[in-house]
């Protein structure tokens, strides 16, 4: 039996780019491109399954294989990390010839055979699709083979026990309550630890807050309440000279909305240098604040 | 084109897939090497059902995939716990008992 033209047309571009993907599997160096090429591989055995006449299949293998079983294989290269590279060192000596002789030997054979076998004339499921496709397959499945169904389903329970005996990690040590966390803490003040979590850092407009310290209920900066690793590059800005810088925006701010017109554009120019040599002197200060607090 | 054009592509995914096995050594291309032969063989199993008229071939296809979906969920639950005693998903680091 020879299918119709358009299930040739579809054959005959489906089947080289799958086999280019299944070569894509066996040569991608990253396995993450490995794993798309076989998605590919597997939604085009789904095409062909529903050209097939078996559609029930064809969903079965996009629900399955393509949104489990591939999804799995991801999440677990995720997990195992992306970045693993194959190491192309051989351990064993010849074993990539023999690879490759092996594997285009099979070819060969299988091919040989398929070749030379006497198939009957193809008979197509016509003669079963007064039923839909799912109904000849259930009809099959729950009488024929119920009983290797019933096995199938313990066999799926089990597999789901094994993955979680398999992954499932004991705890070698006991688990800290928070009793205990709270008695350390405590244990950890004469060492200069505080009970309390750390202030944070000032807020004020227009700058990045996380570099200004806040402002403690005696009106000192709390140098600690700055990220230490602000602190650390010496990226830390005083409360003064932030205030200092704001005042002279509020003050601009002030002249532009007492000018009315294209005057008072050129009034605020005027202003803006003594301004401008204000924000500066304020930057000097503010170094010298910082020279001084490391020290 | 004719029907048995089906077998020769299953015959080639299989013989590709069985190369994977054998060349790669990452563990988790070991295992894609796997499932792409048994897809191949389920490709084989419906070209049969639709030579021969009989759906039992896709019932068997069928059987394929969940007892493929089962150990697709051991085989990667081994991994990872090889993963992270060993540090490495490579299948030639897996040498405990090697002398």
């Amino acid at each position: 039996m020879t299918a119709s033209g358009a299930e040739a047309a579809l054959f005959w571009v489906l089947a080289p780019l799958m086999v280019l993907a299944a070569l894509g599997l066996l040569f991608a160096r990253k396995a993450v491109h490995a794993a798309v090429c076989v998605m590919f591989v597997m939604v085009g055995l789904a095409i062909l399954y529903v050209a097939q006449e078996a559609p029930f299949l064809g969903v079965v293998q996009v629900v399955v294989y393509t949104g489990a079983v591939m999804m799995l294989f991801l999440f677990v290269l995720m997990l195992v990390g992306v970045d693993s590279a194959d190491s192309l060192t051989e351990t064993i000596r010849g074993q990539r010839w023999l690879g490759v002789l092996l594997g285009l030997g099979l070819v060969v054979v299988l091919l040989g055979v398929i070749a030379q076998a006497a198939f009957p004339p193809a008979v197509g499921l016509a003669a079963t699709e007064e039923l839909t496709n799912p109904v000849a397959l259930a009809r099959v499945l729950l009488g024929d083979y119920v009983l290797a169904m019933e096995v199938v389903g313990v066999l799926l329970v089990t597999a789901a026990l094994a993955g979680l005996v398999l992954t499932h990690r004991r705890r070698l040590s006991v688990r800290p309550t928070q009793r205990v966390l709270a008695a350390a803490r405590v244990a950890a003040l004469p060492q200069g630890s505080t009970l309390t979590p750390l202030p944070a850092p000032g807020v004020y407009a227009q700058n990045n807050a996380m570099d200004t310290p806040a402002l403690g209920p005696d009106g000192e900066p709390l140098p600690h309440s700055v990220p230490r690793v602000l602190r650390i590059r010496g990226q830390e800005r005083s409360a003064t000279a932030v205030l200092a810088e704001e005042e002279t925006l509020v003050a601009r701010d002030d002249l532009r909305l007492l000018g009315v017109g294209p005057a008072a554009d050129a009034t605020v120019e005027q202003v803006g240098d003594p301004v401008a040599t204000g924000t500066t002197d304020a930057g000097a200060t503010d170094e010298g604040d910082e020279d001084g607090e490391v020290r | 084109m004719e029907i048995t054009h089906y077998l020769g592509l299953a015959a080639i995914l299989f013989a590709i897939g069985a190369a994977t096995v054998l060349l790669r050594r990452n563990a988790i291309v070991v295992f894609m090497g796997v499932e792409l032969m048994l897809n191949a063989t389920n490709l084989a199993f419906v070209t049969f059902a639709r030579i021969h008229g009989d759906v039992t071939g896709q019932v068997l296809a069928f059987f394929v995939m969940v007892v493929a979906a089962a150990e697709v969920v051991v085989g990667l639950a081994i991994i990872i716990t090889i993963f992270r005693s060993r540090r490495s998903a490579s299948v030639d680091d897996v040498n405990l008992l090697h002398s």
